[in-house]
């Protein structure tokens, strides 16, 4: 067993490296926490202070003269592109060179980072003071750590990690200045740069903020992408976005955006830098500091603004203790190495490199790919709660039984362990501390969630949320958002461990549904259902057959399956474990076809987003108070959003050209035939493989 | 008598005369050719030119090397006391002691005078294959008196060219398909009949003329059964006439470039073409592979030069009716020439432009403190138009690679000298000794302009942060240009492989191609197990208005690698590579032969492509002219 799970990592792992590169923790499973130090004991022998004013002299880039701060501005104005933008621009809106010029110089100065070491030092200061109150430790692979320190050296690098917390960027130039390398440039959204002094401190400690949409103005884009660019080519210190754009309100990854992306790597792309390096970081956190607000924002309670103040009543979330996160440094991926025989690098030989231009199809391609790539790899990287198993299962519980009897601890615990072995089988990383007795692992990741459940007389409950103060009677309606809100928190926990399940699930949902053996009609479900959900569960544009592999092998290691050329047939385990895979993607199911009938109702036939979702909502609140859907997650706004995305890049929703408020056409025809094939009504005999037609 | 055209009228200018008349008295052969330029002299075999003064005999065994650059006389060897020696009396170098040389090539490679990789000392004659002759063109050949030859030495020499894969076979003491026999035609008309006889017995002709090629251009192709001629021109070597009237002068295409410029100083004038080979490379090569000069700021390239060309092919002999300096009718026939390297013809005859000799020439120098300053430089000094007859940019690599070129210093003053200025560049002026390079200069003209330009271009590089660094290292420079070549043979013996490549390319992608390829060559090496970093550098040779010649240098210490060559060959593929990808040219002037040859149809296009391979299916349908460069 041991040695296919070997196996299936190369399988993996060489899909993207060549063999002589790898090495033991290229697949980023991390074998024993050994591997982790703790920064936050680091700091109990250099006490804050001390930590904040240490020397802090990392080894800078060498592929270039140094670049300093003021430099910047000055080369990003002076840019050949932007002078092209400038007049573009100029011609365009009737205005003098010089007006369009200043506009330029404002929009960089709102933008500009303005690094300086003594508010690193502060934040550095401030952070230590926070972070030890709230975790009990973070944990920072040193391998990661050490190949990233080299990197910096080598080429420019590109720090994407995943976002799950307003912590994350803190947390990981924290880090980076404890281990002293070059603090990176980070990429923010323009709320916390109003966000009056600590605007100015995150700022000041190498943040620079983008406006969210910046749409179609495109003098905005110009400077940003020319700005971005410039810090590349000249190594002036790492980059750090967020290639999902977003926080992650579901704690599932999310499609990745591109158009940081694609500013990053195409200093690469036009010979202007030997290579870029792009490191994915994984952070995982044992309890969302969020947790809460995640819920409330799904079922369209707005958050609250990012305001100083705001910040400050979140003292109260300081009291709490949230465990110990996990950042895992990927290892460090040449753009360079990725793009061999996807690159024609010489597609910019005939046009001056500056003039502005709309990327090629190929390049799009590979920028999309990448992307997706990175996406992924934060997975990979990504640490695994006990926790995040123990919500999966809950998920699965009747409803009934969390909310009034409560579930059997022992159920739970056992049905745990047996997926904890699933999980390793599949290649997860589990954060399962070894000299610790398993029972104390479980129920000590249950009392860190006392928030969400209770454990009482041997039985797991639900925490239904305060008690409300009102006495008067509330509607049902309201009793469905208010259960929901602790089922969407337990669905975030599951979606942390998602990945690592999602293919073999959607395999195990094709043999299901379709009740068929024959490899190419399972593939064919495979593709639709990978298709279907591609905003669900990320994966790699135009590798649908080698994710199919990848199902099939991890359910024939863990004994779920036997394979052959033609066939996969289900095996005595299979009947145990597959239920749970199907299980697991169930809500998914249930609530996209909620959706789906919503759509095929006979009034609708022009949709907009902002009708869809509360729409759908009452639709699933009907339902579930009848009895008909047994899932909440139909009411996330996630969820509602993912499948009007999904249905466009289907075709089955088209723009109408003329409306201004972003109607779609529905064609009813088309939603019924998904509807039908996803619950097994058209056989798969009919079903057209066209994998990633339409990805 | 300086020419038969242009006879009587050239009177005006007696001092001149003059010395044109000296240069021919030395020179009695010359004179008798030049009365009857359509007569061949060699009718029953005279002696040998070389005998005249000509730098190169028919058996160029005698004063060449077999498997290494240049003359037999001349080489770098580390003597009994380990110092590194230029031996010979033909340069400038000849005879010094190179102190520095071994320390670096320690230091750059990681070799040991130890370990040595030795020359098989001479060329086994078993080794060569017996000649496929083909009889009815050999008996047709012997009367029309054409010398000729297939003795095995004579063959090898005309099978390669100075690839580092060529070079290392020969050492090796391996030899592939070489030419079956060797012609030496004394003129045009021999040609003429030469290639008659090709085409009547279906035999392959390879021309063959300064043997310098380094694009495989030399090497007979595997597949070909024909029996392979190699014409070898270097017997066409007369200047026919001199028009002072029009500055131009009419030339057999054998002629070497050293015998050129020398026989036409005696006349007061020169070409100006000079590229690196100068001393061994012939006209009709330069024609074939569209060659560059050093000094092409001043005199222009081989295609700005070249008057009028005549060209013995399959079809007959291609040439214009007149000397117009510029026509318009119809695309250039010379562009189909220029170029063609050896698939269309034999290049027999050349008019090119001459000038009167420079004035005044000055060398000079400039230190800059890092190579994006020393470019940035050689930019402004294109976009002012005021590119001196030459000027080279050293990366910081090169500019080490030079000092430790320097020869042994006479005196105590000259050390305290080089002493002071290192001090004053490095510590007084704050250059990083590990990031500042050099520019090289060369002046030419009257004197009052040279002056006067150099302030110019002095001037320029002081906005760069330039710094004048004396015409000494200027000079070495330009010296180091003709013993480099030499270089790689001392390498050879120590491990030590390597080449140079060249690219054009635009400004805007100058610092960008240079970074990347040599970037490139360093990962490539790593990825394929050279233990020791490679020696990977660049220069910036020549400046155009829109763009520049990037020169390379790699080589690397081979030691423990079981398949060298094989690699290199990777390495270099992956250079040209990154070249194209960063929009550098497949080649500025080396042409592409057949080791570029895979890249032609990318870089000129399918339509391109199928135009020049019409030109040859006219001109010669039957492949003649065998040698497979190019398409």
């Amino acid at each position: 067993m041991e040695t296919k799970v070997d196996e299936d990592e190369h399988l993996r792992g060489s899909l993207y490296f060549s063999p002589q590169t790898m090495t033991s923790t290229d697949s980023g499973r991390v074998k024993n926490e050994e591997e982790f130090v703790d920064v936050l004991e680091e700091l109990l022998h250099s006490g804050d202070l001390g930590h904040a004013l240490r020397t802090f002299s990392p080894s800078p880039y060498d592929g270039g003269p140094p670049c300093s701060a003021a430099d910047l501005p000055k080369a990003v104005l002076e840019s050949q592109y932007l002078r092209y933008v400038v007049q573009e621009i100029a011609t365009e809106k009737a205005l003098s060179l010089e007006e369009v010029r200043e506009e330029a110089s404002v929009i960089l100065e709102e933008m500009s980072q303005k690094l300086q070491m003594g508010f690193i030092r502060l934040m550095a200061y401030m952070l230590s003071k926070v972070l030890k109150r709230i975790f009990t430790g973070i944990h920072v692979n040193t391998e990661g750590l050490n190949a990233l320190k080299q990197a910096v050296q080598e080429s420019p690098v590109i720090l994407l990690p995943n976002h799950r917390s307003y912590l994350d960027f803190l947390v990981i130039s924290y880090v980076m200045f404890t281990y002293d390398i070059p603090v990176p440039v980070i990429a923010a959204g323009m709320a916390l740069s109003k966000m009056r002094v600590v605007g100015e401190i995150i700022s000041r400690s190498g943040a620079f903020f983008i406006r969210r949409a910046i749409g179609s103005d495109k003098l905005y884009w110009a400077v940003l992408s020319e700005y971005v660019k410039t810090i590349v080519r000249k190594g002036f210190a790492p980059v750090e976005f967020y290639v999902e754009g977003l926080r992650s309100r579901t704690l599932k990854s999310l499609m990745p955006k591109l158009g940081m992306m694609h500013m990053v790597l195409e200093p690469f792309f036009k010979g202007e830098v030997y290579d870029v390096t792009l490191v994915p970081v994984s952070l995982s956190y044992d309890r969302v500091l969020e947790e809460f607000l995640l819920a409330q924002e799904l079922l369209g309670i707005p958050k609250p603004k990012e305001s100083t103040t705001g910040l400050l009543k979140a003292r109260k979330v300081l009291q709490e203790d949230y465990g110990s996160m996990h950042v895992n440094f990927g290892r460090p991926m040449s753009v360079r190495h990725l793009c061999r025989g996807k690159i024609n690098r010489g597609q910019y030989n005939l046009v001056p490199r500056d003039l502005p231009q709309k990327p090629s199809g190929e390049v799009q391609a590979c920028v999309s790919w990448l992307a997706h790539l990175m996406v992924r790899m934060q997975e990979e990287g990504a640490l695994i709660s006990p926790w995040s198993l123990m919500a999966s299962l809950l998920l699965q519980a009747p409803a009934a039984a969390l909310t009034e009897h409560g579930l059997p601890w022992h159920q739970l615990a056992e049905r745990t362990l047996r997926l904890r072995k699933l999980a390793l089988d599949f290649g997860a990383h589990l954060n399962w501390p070894g000299k610790v007795p398993e029972q104390e692992v479980m129920s000590s990741a249950a009392a860190l969630h006392h928030s969400l459940v209770r454990l009482q007389a041997g039985r797991v409950h639900l925490v239904q949320g305060e008690e409300d103060e009102r006495e008067d009677p509330r509607r049902p309606e309201e009793d469905v958002t208010k259960a929901a809100v602790p089922m969407l928190m337990l669905a975030c926990y599951r979606n942390q461990c998602l990945h690592v399940f999602v293919r073999p699930a959607l395999l195990a949902v094709a043999i299901h549904v379709t009740k068929s053996v024959q490899r190419d009609e399972l593939f064919a479900f495979f593709c639709f259902l990978r298709d279907l959900f591609a905003n669900e569960f990320i994966s790699i544009p135009g590798e649908s057959s080698q994710d199919f592999e990848e199902a099939c092998v991890l359910l024939r290691t863990c004994g779920a399956v036997h394979t052959s050329q033609q066939e996969v047939t289900v095996s005595d385990v299979g009947l145990e474990v597959l239920p749970f895979l199907q299980d697991l993607l169930q809500p998914f199911i249930d609530s996209y076809q909620v959706m789906f009938r919503y759509l095929c109702k006979d009034g609708v036939h022009v949709v907009s987003e902002k009708q869809f979702l509360p729409a759908v909502r009452n639709l699933a609140t009907k339902l579930i108070l009848s009895g008909e859907l047994h899932t909440h997650e139909a009411l996330s706004s996630d969820m509602q959003k993912n499948v009007f995305s999904a249905l466009r890049r289907l075709e089955t929703l088209t723009q109408l050209k003329a409306s201004e408020l972003n109607e779609y056409r529905v064609n009813k025809a088309a939603v019924g035939q998904i509807s039908d094939i996803l619950c097994g009504k058209i056989p798969p005999q009919s079903l057209q493989t066209t994998p990633d037609a339409k990805l | 008598m300086a020419s038969n055209s242009s006879g009587s009228g050239s009177q005006g200018r007696a001092p001149q005369r003059l010395r044109i008349i000296a240069g021919h008295l030395q020179r009695p052969v010359d004179v008798d050719a030049t009365v009857s330029a359509a007569e061949c002299k060699a009718q029953g075999g005279e002696a040998d030119v070389a005998s005249d003064g000509k730098s190169v005999p028919k058996r160029r065994q005698e004063i060449m090397k077999w498997n290494g650059w240049g003359y037999s006389d001349t080489k770098f060897l580390f003597n009994k006391k380990g110092q590194a020696e230029f031996t010979g009396k033909r340069y400038k170098l000849s005879g010094m002691i190179i102190p520095a040389l071994k320390e670096w090539m320690e230091g750059t490679f990681g070799t040991n005078m130890q370990h040595k990789s030795l020359a098989t000392p001479a060329l086994t004659r078993t080794a060569v294959q017996p000649p496929t002759l083909n009889e009815a063109f050999v008996e047709e050949l012997k009367s029309t008196g054409v010398p000729f030859s297939h003795d095995a030495e004579d063959r090898v020499f005309r099978a390669h060219g100075h690839c580092l894969h060529e070079i290392f076979a020969l050492r090796e003491g391996k030899v592939g398909r070489v030419p079956d026999l060797v012609v030496w035609p004394n003129c045009h008309n021999d040609v003429v009949k030469i290639v008659e006889l090709a085409c009547k017995h279906n035999v392959c002709l390879i021309p063959y003329g300064g043997g310098t090629s380094v694009s495989s251009a030399l090497e007979c192709p595997q597949e070909e059964t024909r029996s392979i001629v190699s014409v070898d021109t270097s017997q066409m070597n007369r200047i026919l006439w001199i028009d002072e009237k029009n500055l131009t002068a009419h030339m057999e295409a054998g002629i070497v470039g050293q015998d050129l410029e020398r026989l036409l100083n005696e006349s007061g004038y020169c070409t100006g073409h000079e590229p690196d080979s100068m001393e061994f490379s012939s006209l009709g090569g330069w024609v074939a592979t569209r060659a560059s000069g050093m000094k092409k700021n001043i005199y222009g390239n081989i295609e700005d030069l070249v008057i009028h060309v005549k060209m013995v092919t399959p079809q007959g002999v291609v040439e214009k009716s007149c000397q117009g300096p510029r026509m318009s009718t119809g695309p250039d026939i010379h562009h189909f020439i220029m170029g063609s390297e050896g698939t269309l013809g034999v290049v027999t005859e050349v008019t090119m432009k001459i000038r009167p000799m420079p004035e005044y020439q000055k060398y000079g120098s400039v230190v800059f403190p890092n190579f994006e300053q020393g470019v940035a430089c050689l930019r402004e000094v294109a976009r002012q138009r005021c590119a001196p007859a030459s000027i080279r940019l050293m990366d910081n690599e090169q500019f080490k690679f030079g000092h430790a070129l320097k020869p042994q210093v006479s005196s105590m003053f000259t050390s305290f000298l080089e002493g002071l200025k290192k001090f004053y560049i490095t510590k007084f002026k704050g250059f990083d000794p590990d990031c500042l390079c050099v520019a090289t200069l060369l002046f030419e003209g009257n004197r009052e302009k040279v002056l006067q330009h150099e302030k110019q271009v002095y001037d320029i590089a002081a906005k760069f942060g330039g710094l004048a660094a004396g015409e000494d290292n200027g000079q070495r420079g330009y010296m180091l240009t003709f013993v480099i070549a030499y270089l790689r043979d001392l390498g050879m013996d120590y491990y030590v492989i390597g080449e140079s490549f060249e690219t054009s390319v635009p400004w805007d992608r100058v610092l960008d191609i240079c970074r990347n390829v040599k970037a490139r060559i360093i990962r490539e090496c790593k990825d394929k197990g050279v233990q020791f970093q490679p020696f990977s550098t660049c220069r910036v040779t020549q400046t155009y208005d829109a763009g520049a010649c990037v020169y390379f240098y790699f080589a690397f210490n081979y030691r423990g690698l079981s398949d060298p060559v094989h690699m290199f060959e990777e390495v270099e593929h992956a250079a040209r590579e990154e070249i194209l990808a960063n929009g550098g040219s497949l080649s500025h002037h080396h042409g592409v032969g057949k080791l570029r040859k895979a890249w032609m149809r990318e870089t000129v296009s399918d339509v391109g492509m199928g135009m020049l391979k019409s030109v040859k299916d006219y001109v010669d349908p039957n492949n003649i002219f065998g040698n497979g460069n190019l398409l």
